[in-house]
């Protein structure tokens, strides 16, 4: 073959080798994607009963607990049990808080690019896996509406970062136990480790590393955004691992909340 | 018969460093520019460079300049260079790099910025610009990238049969072949530069490629240039011995330059017993004087792990035929006891991937099984070093092709730089020959189509042998005769045995058709093998003294007689078996001002 | 000694299919040396491409047992028991057998706009290791052109590669953008001709690069972001025209000549 400068033309349509199969794999590339798709459907289940249930979100005053589950914080809905209320509720919602809170978190990890890697392969089958055929016959990728729509995913991360200071907050509320002062119960204990996962989550994407630093051309000029970067880089190279975790964890909190407000389980005080 | 047909003003043979920078220099002076290679664009053999360039840029020692380069690079030659090229590259190499980072190279920097230089054998400071250890990558690439950002025509996987006279005996152009469909293509050019690198694939244990067959030495030759120095190989102390599959694959000299140390058996450092007196005054003594060096080259004197490349080489076979080698037949290099695991990956991250997936050797951990391998012939094209030409009007040859600039033996890094300096020179030189006028006519087609008949005869002959039998034979016929150490015997029974693999080659049998026949190209490599063994095999056997890379059992000294000329070689008849004459042919008398340079450094 | 069974694909553009070889296997073998062995026995004819056997040109990629490998760094003894199937590079037209025409690569490769860097002071450039850092990772690549291969947007979708650079090339404008003495602006260009957002991240680039670099995390997905940078964030946006920074675009690389 030559190339030559007048040559910038890719010739469609050869002929491809090898047999026109699917995929040559012979090792079980189709566990990853399972996994994946029942993990991902399992948590939207397990969401979506949990908004629609709009009780057990709180635990308050009468067990001297503080503990809200992060999927109705903060409680915006005009009828949220008393002490679970934000500053301030939107007149006349009267719908789970969960319906209005949740859109923002899941847009977040719905345009992050490591779910979408996910979810492309899992549920999209664009490609199931490496080197396994496309389910797809025609494919424009990210090009068109409303996937273009990923090109945002920057405003959803600022947006995940009003809930992380929200859910902190939560959790130091959680210190408070009504009536009996401060103190520290598995309660607490829950939210911290929910929030902390969270805001690894949130510091390792993508579009935090590239506004924090990776979007400069010269380090030596921009020395702090640099040392951001650094620090950033390491956690990056994890985002997967906190996605999963802090996705899994943010649904077991929900759980514990949900058991000790519907009285099923006593926090255990610690301290 | 009709061919494909293309025309040129300048045509280059082979991709590699120098064939780009040729290039670039041609189409800068606005001249139709062809680029012909026996792979892809950015596979030759450049790639495999690992340690750096050398150039005298002073970034890391300010005290170095041209003039230490010029001395390290004769002593390392053991005075048998062609000192204007050893001048020239000395002087130009700073300003060549330089060039590279406006084309896109990223170097390794110095805290303040400038390009970072790393120690290598035979050098007396830091001089070698790197990336970590691929810096041959780094070359390929930045030549490539400019090549094709110029709009230049590259012919991919043609393989060149021969060059072309007109009918006064200039190169007028040369035939070739496509890999991928078989048919043959004719270029005429005004001017053709050979860049086709080295002959180390007639060896068994090599670093080259299969494309390492010598082609453009035999070409060059075979068109009426002259072939000098053609014994000196140098067989690069430090190669892969196990496993077996990639026996002779390089590890790099960075590794010694980083720090890494050679063992015996015993665990012992045995390169303090083997330190010759012509490196004596500035090696070091002890280990702790040679362990100080590497921080502060003030401190101590330099390592004996560091004495060019040849002196190793003959070291660790020694030891070896001493019965203190490794298992597998080699000695060891650590560098796992000397530096941190984290060092070790930063700077040597290739060599650390190479031994923990080919041999599963943690390199941070375990010392590595080492041992000579053929790497570079020193030996090449008898050239005129300001503008490359060769005897034959049209002809110009650059990098490891040419010979005449490394002497008897070549210094670690001297070759990238070799060829960025003598690829520019080769492409102004041919610009310089078209601007004169005087350039070659028609091709004459019975020269083509005697070389078409020649490679299609493999596929006419009823029966014959398979070309894979004769090359695995070669490759041990020549390691075993005609290796490191070398005796008279051995070279003379080589001669034998090479006249009785040209009649091999004679009765040659391919099969299956033109298309990307491995086989078949294998057959087109194989009489330029032939025609360059046999062109060692015959200085072998002449150059009665040990000197750089041709060391002899029988005559263990150098004779200062020999060290007055080299041996060139040319045909009678330019075909791959034509008898080769052999004369001396006297080295250029230096000016009295860099004979003063070297009679300093005694 | 051991003996391996190969089914290697043997055939051109007219047609194939799988050819057995049973073969002698040494320790610490790789695929290529079986290869090798195959070519200097039973079949001199087996085309495969092939240049430095140390995974440092990237000449001998094909798909092992379905995935794309380089075979001179596929040990025999990491591969499952079994018969070992050896099958070209499926995005690329054949040549014959092992070897395909990968002349889409080098098309991508004139269409990239050179660096243009200003011009060279005394003594060399001034640049840092810190901002030549990201640059090299990207240019450890050895163009073996599996991220290409693998890539669905073409593997599987022919039409693409019409208006697709692909992950090498998306490694090379990164390094690019990234340079520290570039003077362009190529995110226009990346977005539109070179099609970045066919790319959905799906790493399988990643997961084959035998050099390792990590091509979606810190080439594809920062570029991704510099577009958004450029096209789709409105306070970015905005901050431009309050600042009025314009830099140059490819396009204007086109007409000046590169140094």
């Amino acid at each position: 073959m030559s190339t030559t400068a007048t040559s910038t033309k890719v010739v469609l349509g050869g002929t491809r080798g090898g047999p026109d199969v699917e995929t040559l794999r012979t090792d079980r590339w189709w566990i990853q994607p399972m996994v994946t798709a029942s993990i991902l459907t399992a948590f939207i289940i397990y969401a979506t009963w949990a908004a629609f249930q709009n009780r057990y979100y709180y635990v308050g005053a009468n067990v001297h607990r503080d503990l809200i589950s992060p999927f109705d914080s903060p409680c915006v809905a005009s009828d949220c049990v008393s002490g679970s209320k934000a500053g301030f509720f939107l007149n006349g919602w009267t719908l789970a808080p969960a319906l209005l809170i949740l859109p923002f978190p899941l847009a977040f990890r719905f345009t992050c690019y490591y779910y979408r890697r996910s979810y492309y392969r899992a549920f999209w089958w664009s490609p199931p896996a490496c080197a396994v055929a496309d389910a797809h016959g025609s494919y424009s990728g990210e090009t068109r509406f409303p996937l273009l729509v990923q090109n945002l995913h920057r405003y959803a991360f600022y947006a995940g970062l009003v809930f992380n200071v929200l859910l902190t907050y939560d959790a130091i509320r959680a210190l408070r136990q009504p009536g009996l002062g401060w103190g520290v119960t598995v309660g607490t204990i829950v939210l911290f480790i929910n929030a902390a996962l969270l805001w690894l989550y949130s510091l390792s994407c993508h579009a935090c590393r590239h506004l924090c630093g990776g979007g400069v051309k010269s380090f030596k000029a921009h020395p702090i955004r640099y040392r951001f970067w650094k620090f950033l880089t390491p956690l990056n190279a994890k985002h997967m691992n906190f996605a999963w975790a802090s996705l899994i964890f943010v649904a077991l909190t929900d759980v514990y909340v949900r058991l000790v407000a519907s009285g099923a389980l006593t926090d255990y005080k610690l301290f | 018969m009709t061919y494909e047909h293309h025309e040129y003003d300048v045509l280059i043979i082979g991709a590699g460093g120098a064939g780009l920078r040729a290039a670039i220099e041609a189409k800068q002076r606005g001249l139709r520019v062809g680029i012909v290679t026996k792979s892809l664009l950015g596979k030759a053999h450049t790639v495999m460079a690992e340690g750096g360039m050398a150039a005298a840029m002073g970034n890391v020692y300010p005290e170095d300049n041209w003039m230490v380069h010029f001395r390290d690079t004769m002593r390392g030659g053991k005075y048998l260079n062609n000192y204007r090229m050893a001048e020239l590259h000395a002087k130009e190499s700073p300003t060549r790099v330089y060039e590279l980072e406006q084309w896109g190279a990223l170097f390794d920097r110095t805290k303040d910025g400038k390009i970072l230089q790393r120690d290598f054998g035979g050098h007396r400071y830091a001089r070698l610009a790197h990336v970590g250890d691929r810096t041959g990558l780094e070359l390929i690439r930045t030549l490539q990238q400019k090549v094709v950002s110029m709009g230049t025509d590259v012919f991919m996987e043609h393989k060149v049969l021969k060059l072309v006279h007109d009918a006064n005996g200039k190169v007028a152009g040369c035939v070739a072949y496509s890999r991928p469909t078989g048919e043959f293509v004719t270029f005429a050019a005004k001017a053709i530069i050979l860049a086709t690198g080295g002959a180390g694939k007639s060896w068994k244990f090599t670093s080259n490629s299969w494309e390492g067959t010598g082609d453009g030495h035999a070409m060059a030759l075979w068109a009426g240039a002259k072939l000098i120095d053609m014994e000196c190989i140098q067989f690069h102390p430090t190669g892969m011995v196990w496993p077996l599959s990639v026996r002779g694959l390089l590890v790099t000299e960075g590794v010694r330059g980083d720090g890494g140390v050679l063992r015996n058996s015993e665990g012992r450092r045995f390169m303090f017993d083997y330190v010759t007196p012509m490196f004596r005054a500035e090696t070091a003594e002890t280990e702790e004087e040679a362990d100080k060096w590497y921080d502060d080259h003030s401190a101590g004197r330099r390592p004996p792990e560091l004495l060019p490349r040849d002196e190793v080489a003959r070291a660790i076979n020694a030891e070896v035929k001493a019965g203190r080698g490794s298992p597998h037949g080699g000695v060891y290099l650590d560098i796992a006891t000397r530096r941190t695991p984290e060092f070790i990956r930063r700077r040597l991250p290739s060599m650390y991937h190479q031994f923990m997936e080919l041999a599963g050797v943690d390199i941070t951990t375990e010392p590595m099984e080492i041992g000579p391998t053929c790497h570079y012939i020193m030996g090449g094209v008898q050239v005129v070093a300001d503008d490359a030409a060769t005897a034959v009007a049209g002809l110009f040859a650059a990098g490891e092709v040419a010979g005449g600039m490394h002497g008897a033996n070549r210094l670690g890094g001297n070759s990238l730089s070799d060829l960025i300096v003598f690829g520019k020179r080769a492409g102004e030189g041919a610009a310089d020959y078209i601007a004169a006028g005087e350039v070659a006519g028609d091709m004459d087609m019975s020269e083509v189509e005697a070389a078409v008949a020649e490679a299609l005869a493999p596929f006419e002959r009823e029966e014959g042998e398979n070309p894979y039998d004769i090359q695995r034979d070669l490759q041990e016929m020549m390691q075993a005769n005609v290796g490191i150490i070398r005796t008279q015997s051995e070279l003379d029974y080589a001669l034998e045995q090479l006249e009785s693999f040209s009649e091999r080659v004679r009765h040659i049998k391919v099969k299956g058709g033109r298309a990307y026949n491995p086989g078949w190209n294998l057959a087109t490599d194989l009489p330029a093998m032939l025609t360059v063994c046999r062109a060692v095999a015959i200085g072998a056997g002449l150059r009665k003294e040990s000197r750089g890379g041709h060391t002899r059992e029988d005559f263990p000294a150098a004779d200062a007689e020999y060290g007055k000329f080299n041996f060139a070689h040319s045909t009678n008849g330019g075909n791959w078996d034509s008898e080769i004459v052999t004369e001396r042919s006297p080295l250029l008398e230096m000016p009295e001002e860099l004979k003063a340079l070297l009679e300093e450094a005694k | 000694m051991a003996e391996v069974t190969m089914r290697v694909w043997r055939g051109d553009a007219s047609g194939g299919d799988f050819e057995s070889y049973t073969v002698a296997q040494n320790e610490g073998e790789v695929v290529l040396d079986i290869i090798h062995r195959i070519q200097a026995t039973e079949a001199p004819d087996l085309a495969c491409r092939w240049n430095c056997k140390a995974g440092k040109c990237g000449s001998c990629a094909a798909e092992i047992n379905g995935k794309p490998r380089l075979m001179c760094m596929t040990r025999m003894d990491q591969l499952p028991e079994g018969p070992v199937t050896v099958t070209p590079m499926k995005t690329f037209p054949i040549i014959r057998d092992l070897v395909t025409d990968v002349s889409f690569n080098f098309v991508q490769a004139e269409k990239v706009p050179a660096l243009l860097p200003p011009p060279m002071p005394e003594g060399g450039y001034v640049m840092f290791q810190e901002d030549v850092q990201r640059g090299q990772e990207f240019r450890k690549c050895i163009e073996c052109f599996m991220c290409q291969d693998v890539c669905h947007v073409i593997r599987d979708h022919e039409e693409n590669k019409t208006n697709y650079a692909g992950p090498r090339f998306f490694i090379r404008y990164a390094e690019l953008e990234m340079h520290p003495l570039d003077t362009n602006d190529r995110r226009d260009l990346v977005r539109e001709a070179m099609g970045l957002g066919y790319c959905n991240i799906t790493k399988c680039c990643t997961e084959v690069c035998p050099e390792h670099i990590k091509i979606t995390d810190n080439a594809i997905i920062p570029l991704k972001e510099r577009v958004v940078d450029a096209h789709y964030d409105p306070i970015a946006w905005l901050g431009r025209k309050i600042r009025r920074r314009t830099k140059r675009s490819a396009d204007d690389a086109a007409v000046q000549p590169a140094p």
